[in-house]
Formats: structure tokens, sequence, C-alpha cells
């Protein structure tokens, strides 16, 4: 019995109801205070039955609260299985670590309150996302997440660029919505029923490989959107502008996996389409890669990891495509915890640096931020996937799912593993920038190591980036198993043979230590190599995408809609609206006349009237 | 010779047309008045002429009710009639024609 799981939403949300309204009479500390706990209590709630889903509980439970539109099958409810438990749990302790580390992040911001009220309502509105028994409720929380990342992006609302990034980020993730709502349309034209439980039970048997192609391809439009693939992922480095606790939280835990979430939730729908796969998994290739590329080339510490997060996603929703469900989702909670822990140790550089977050005046950290430092090379060490690290055993699991199928496939396996190599490659060279080398700081700046609200997090994270890989290893696979029940509708993927593992681990390892070794000697070096004009310039503009974007989208769009503005609107919609009250107006003029005022006259007109009216009915009665 | 309906109908057809005439002829907004009441009156008695020749009992309903009409729109009408001669001692509806268009 799991009937109390509704109090994990309902606590963020009071929490947030309480720092919108009171957050400025609490004052700082206790604003952050309060959110922090409110979402540890949510996390302690979710933890008990989490448990039972370790030892053995298989039984999905659907809790039943309210029916909200009985017309549509979509009700109030939750769908507690290992998939949600598990979100839960990341959503709710990765972001109660992030609030805590909040807590001494904001110091000073005179809107203090109404982030931590921000941060709970988006934990909200990804619980309800996660937690959702049917698609309406799902999306619900899907629109919810985009809303609080919008406000949060554009938390500093005062700096222009900020302002713009949140705009950004809310209408690119609207056209994703696009697609999502469609394929909702289709779904509940096609099951009558938005109810999760429902339609993957019913779905091979009703679907049509047509249809399923469709919804799926339709849904992965939205989780491009959400999670920041090919084409739709320009938005995600623009939201670096919110302060770094958001990009950890939102934009490399939780929120971005929102759209692997959901295509891991219909991975029975995904099954029946396996055209939509082959999609799935060559941009999620490509994203991977083409993101590494620009991270390569990118200055800006945050920015790095934002297309480091672009790049990580993108093996996910290549898992997502290889019908690797499990290692798709293990790579999304392994992600979770070293990306978090990356932004966070960023954060806690850029704090240190007094908002400096350009690498090149970084350098020489490494003594000066201890903790810092040796927890952000434990996340260095997860991404780069070295063993044995957590990313070290997830992303391997998705390589070699994707090399398990060969064939064309294995074009895709080279792709991954060309990825790893940049992968491996930026992240040391964002490491040896930050930490290693000469000071480059700038005159007047005095880092110091963070205070220990900051800190503590950066460990907790660390532990969880060190060794949650040993969950899932091919010896001991405790994750597949937790996850079985989710996806006990389609079929267990066969792991390749144990030596066919081994040798493809060693060769991710080799590649991954290849990576560091060729950046480790490119850039711990006194005189650092000049990367200007040409490749890293354009790189630096991530490839002139998003100017291709404004020319061919944004341009006419406006264009449009300034016709619109300026013709249709003025000209057509209001000149028929004018037009008819110009019609009355001449017209009663006209009119106004017979009304003469001479009572006699009306009279006359009236007898006249009956008269021509007799005269009428004798002629249709025959009487002429 | 026996009266028979009919000759009702022509008796209330020339009241009718003796109130439509003082109606479109007088300018006296008083006798304007009793013209109407005088063709409401002569369609009572076609309503009640034809109930008692048809053997329909409709006939004398619909005659109360125009009773009953004209009684309350003669209290309105007069208290017009009276307000308006308070005011300009004159009843020459002619002499009315503010309101016009």
């Amino acid at each position: 019995m799991v009937d109390y799981l509704w109090l994990i939403v309902a606590l963020p949300l009071v929490g947030f109801l309480i720092n919108i309204l009171f957050g400025k009479r609490l004052g700082e500390p206790l604003a952050g205070w309060l959110g922090f706990s409110l979402v540890g209590i949510s996390w302690l709630i979710a933890f008990v039955p989490t448990v039972d889903f370790l030892f053995g509980n298989t039984n999905a439970e659907t809790v039943f609260y309210f029916e909200w539109i009985p017309m549509l099958g979509a009700d109030v409810a939750i769908l507690w299985d290992p998939l949600a438990s598990l979100l839960v749990m990341i959503v709710t302790g990765v972001g109660a670590l992030i609030h805590l580390y909040s807590i001494g992040y904001m110091h000073g911001d005179p809107r203090y309150a109404r982030f931590f009220a921000y941060m709970n309502l988006f934990i909200a509105s990804m619980l309800i996302l996660v937690l959702a028994s049917n698609f309406a409720l799902m999306f619900v929380g899907w629109e919810l997440v985009g809303l609080s990342s919008y406000l949060l992006i554009s938390f500093w609302f005062a700096k222009p660029t900020a302002a713009a990034a949140g705009k950004k980020a809310f209408i690119v993730n609207r056209i994703g919505d696009w697609g999502f709502l469609v394929a909702l349309m289709i779904i509940f034209a096609t099951f009558g029923t938005f109810d999760f439980v429902t339609i993957f039970t019913t779905a091979p048997a009703i679907l049509t490989t047509g249809v399923a192609t469709a919804i799926t391809l339709l849904l992965f439009v939205g989780a491009t959107g959400k999670s920041a693939q090919i084409p739709l992922y320009i938005w995600l480095p623009d939201a670096m502008e919110g302060p770094t606790p958001v990009s950890a939280l939102i934009h490399a835990a939780t929120m971005v996996t929102a759209g692997v979430f959901m295509m891991a939730r219909s991975a029975v729908l995904f099954e029946l389409a396996p055209s939509t796969s082959v999609v799935v998994a060559i941009v999620g290739a490509a994203t991977a890669l083409f993101a590494a590329v620009i991270a390569v080339t990118q200055m800006d510490i945050k920015k790095v990891l934002a297309y480091s997060t672009i790049s990580q996603l993108g093996y996910m929703v290549l898992g997502i495509g290889v019908s690797a469900y499990t290692a798709g989702v293990f790579h999304l909670t392994t992600h979770a915890f070293f990306k978090a822990l990356l932004f966070l140790g960023a954060g806690s550089v850029i704090h240190a640096m007094a908002g400096e977050q350009d690498m090149r005046e970084m350098g020489g950290l490494r003594k000066k931020m201890p903790i810092t430092f040796v927890t952000m090379t434990v996340g260095w060490l997860a991404i780069t996937g070295i063993f044995p690290f957590s990313g070290f055993w997830s992303k391997d699991e998705i390589l070699a799912a994707t090399f398990e199928r060969g064939g064309p496939w294995l074009i895709l396996w080279v792709v991954g593993l060309l990825a790893a190599l940049l992968t491996a490659f930026y992240m040391t060279r964002l490491w040896v920038l930050t930490f290693f080398g000469k000071p480059r700081w700038a005159e007047g700046t005095h880092p110091h190591e963070s205070t220990w609200t900051m800190t503590v997090p950066l460990m907790v994270l660390a532990v969880f980036a060190l060794m949650f890989g040993w969950f899932n290893t091919p010896a001991r696979l405790a994750f597949d198993h937790f996850l079985a029940p989710s996806f006990a509708l389609i079929p267990h993927p066969e792991l390749p043979p144990i030596g066919t593992i081994v040798m493809l681990a060693t060769l991710a390892l080799i590649i991954a230590v290849a990576g560091i070794a060729w950046s480790w000697n490119r850039y711990h070096r006194a005189d650092l190599p000049v990367e200007e004009g040409g490749f890293w310039e354009d790189g630096l503009n991530a490839f002139y995408v998003d100017d291709v974007y404004g020319r061919v989208i944004v341009a006419p769009g406006k264009r449009v809609s300034e016709w619109f503005a300026v013709t249709v609107d003025p000209k057509i919609i209001d000149g028929a609206a004018t037009g008819i009250a110009h019609g009355v107006e001449s017209f009663g003029d006209e009119l106004k006349t017979t009304q003469s005022g001479r009572v006699r006259g009306y009279a006359a007109g009236i007898a006249i009237g009956g008269i021509l009216l007799i005269i009428g009915f004798l002629i249709l009665g025959g009487g002429f | 010779m026996t009266v028979t309906v009919t000759w009702y109908l022509i008796l209330a057809a020339g009241l009718f047309s003796i109130g439509v005439g003082g109606v479109l002829i007088r300018r006296n907004a008083l006798v304007m008045f009793m013209s109407i009441e005088l063709m409401l009156n002569s369609v009572n008695l076609t309503f009640v002429a034809l109930s008692k020749d048809l053997g329909l009992i409709e006939g004398q309903v619909a005659a109360l009710f125009v009773m009953v009409v004209a009684a309350a729109e003669v209290t309105i009408g007069l208290a017009i009639i009276v307000a308006i001669f308070r005011r300009r001692s004159s009843a020459n509806v002619d002499e009315l024609a503010e309101m016009k268009g």
C-alpha cells in the first residue's frame, strides 16, 4: 500500500506556496532551509517503498486519487513502479542536495526566497511528470517543468541575455511539445484512453506498425525538445544563463532526461515501430558526436558542461534507439550524479572566482579549492568512462548494445566511440585548464574553498558518481533486475557474450585514456595552445546553427508575423469589423428619415399596411 | 327579415372604418384616442357576434381580454396625454415631434 505517495508531490508544492507568499518574511537562510528540508522529506517518504522494490516486490501499483477528466480516462493517479521510483529518488535526492548547495550559492541574492520557491515548483512538477499514471497527467508535469525551467533560466531577468535565454528555452520546447501533443491525440484516437497500463497491455493487439511509427516519431519530437537532441538542442547551451544550481538540477540531472524517461515509459510503443528506433538511434548518436565536437572548442566552463550534457543525452537516446532501455535509464541515472556533481563543482569554481566563467582566466585552483578539486576529479573520471567509475559501466552498456546489433549499426557504434574520445578530450581540457597550470586570475580575485553547504553535496554526489556503476556490472545486473518489472512487456535484450563485453570495455577504456593523454599533453604546459580561427572559431559559435535557424526559421517567421501585424490585422481583420460598423451606421442614417415624429403619419402607415395585408390575404384566399 | 351575423360584421366594419378615419384625420390626441377605442370595440363586436353564431366560447374570451387590455391602455394613454397637456396646454399631436430621427 503506497497511498501516502501524494505527499511526495505535495510537500515541494507546499514549499513553493510558502516561499512565494511569505518568502520575504522568512528571509535568508530560512527560506532555503525550508525548501531543502521539504524536498528532503519527500525523498525520505519515497525511500522506503523504493527499497521495497529492491527486495523483490515486483508489483507495480496504480494509486487512484480522483477523476480529473473522466471522458479522456485521465485520472489523477500515480503509477508506482521501479522506473518511477528510480526517477523519484533521483529528482528528490539530487534535488535536495542541490537545494542544500543553493543555500550557500544564492547567498546575498535579493530574490533569495523566490529562487527556492521556483526550485520547489520545479521539483513538484518533475514529480508529477514521473509519477503520472497516464499521458495526460504526464503532459501536465511536462509543461510545468517547462514553465519552471523558464522561470529559473531567466531568474536574473535584469540581464537581457538571461531573459532571452528563458524565452528561447520555452519556445523551442513548445515546438517539441507540439509533437508530444499530436502524439497524444493519435493515442487517444486509437486507444480511447490515456492510461499507461491499458495502452501498453493492449498496444500489440491494436496498433498497426504505421500508427505506432507515427505515434513514436511524434513522441520523439517531444523528446528532442525536452532532452535537447538535434535539431532542437539549441536552447540548452543558452539555458546556462540561469544560476548554476539550476543548470545542475534542471539542465543536467533531471528535466532534460524527461524525454528519455518518457520514451523508456513508452518502450512498448517504440518496440512496435522499428523504423522509429532507427531514427532515434541515428539522432542520438549524431547528437552525441556533434555536441562533443562543439564542447571541445568552448571556453566558458558552463558551456562545455552544457554541450557535454547534450552529448551524454545523445548516448541515452541512442540506448533507447537500440532497445537497450535499461541501459539508457542506467546512463540517465549515473549521468544525473556525475553531471550534477560537475555542474556544482563548476559553480563552486565560479563562486570562488567571483563570477568568472572563462577557463582562460582560471588555472591553478587545485591548491586553493581541494574539496572541489577532488570531487570534480571524480566527476571527470566518471564522465570520461574510466574503470571503475559509474560512467564507464553505463556508457559501455549502451555501446555494447549498439555493437551487438551488428551490420550498419556498427557505424553508430563507431560514432559513439568517437564521441567518447572527444568526451575524454574536452573534459580533461576543462579539468586541466581549471585546476592546473599557473594562475591566470584577473586582478583582485582571491579564490577560496566554498562553505560546507556547498561542499557536502559535492562529496555526496562524488560518492555516487564513483560507486553507482557497481549496481549494474555484467557480472551482477542488479539495476536491470530492479527495473525489470517496468519493462516486463517487452523482450529482454540479450547481453553479448562475456568475452565480447570485456573486449569492448577494454577498447572503450583505451580510447578514453587516449583522449585524456592527448588533452593532457596539449594543455598541461606553460604556454597554452592558441585556439583561434578556423575550426576553433566555428566551434565556439556552435557551427552557426543558431544563425542558420535564425535566417531560415526565425526571420521568415518574423516577416510573416510583421505582415500579419501591419497588413492583416489592421486592414483585413479591423477592416471587416469597422466595415460592418460603418455599414450599419449609414443604413441607420437612411432609415432614420422615416422616423418623422408625425404620429398621424405612423398611423397612416399602419392603416396602409393593414389594407395591403387584407388585399394580400384576399388574393391568397382566392377572394379576387 | 332576420338579423344575421353578416349585419353585425358590416356594422363592425363600419365602426372600424370610422375609427381608422378618426385616427388619420383628427389632430387632437384625445379624439384619436377615442377613435382607437372605437376600433377596439368594433373588433370586440365581431368576436362576440361570431362567437354566438359559431357556438364557440373562445370569441367571448378574446373580447374579455381585449376589454381588460384596453382598460389598462386607457389608463396609461390618458396619463400621458394629461401630462403632455399640462406641459404645453395643447394636445395637438402634430406639434409632438421632438423624438424624430
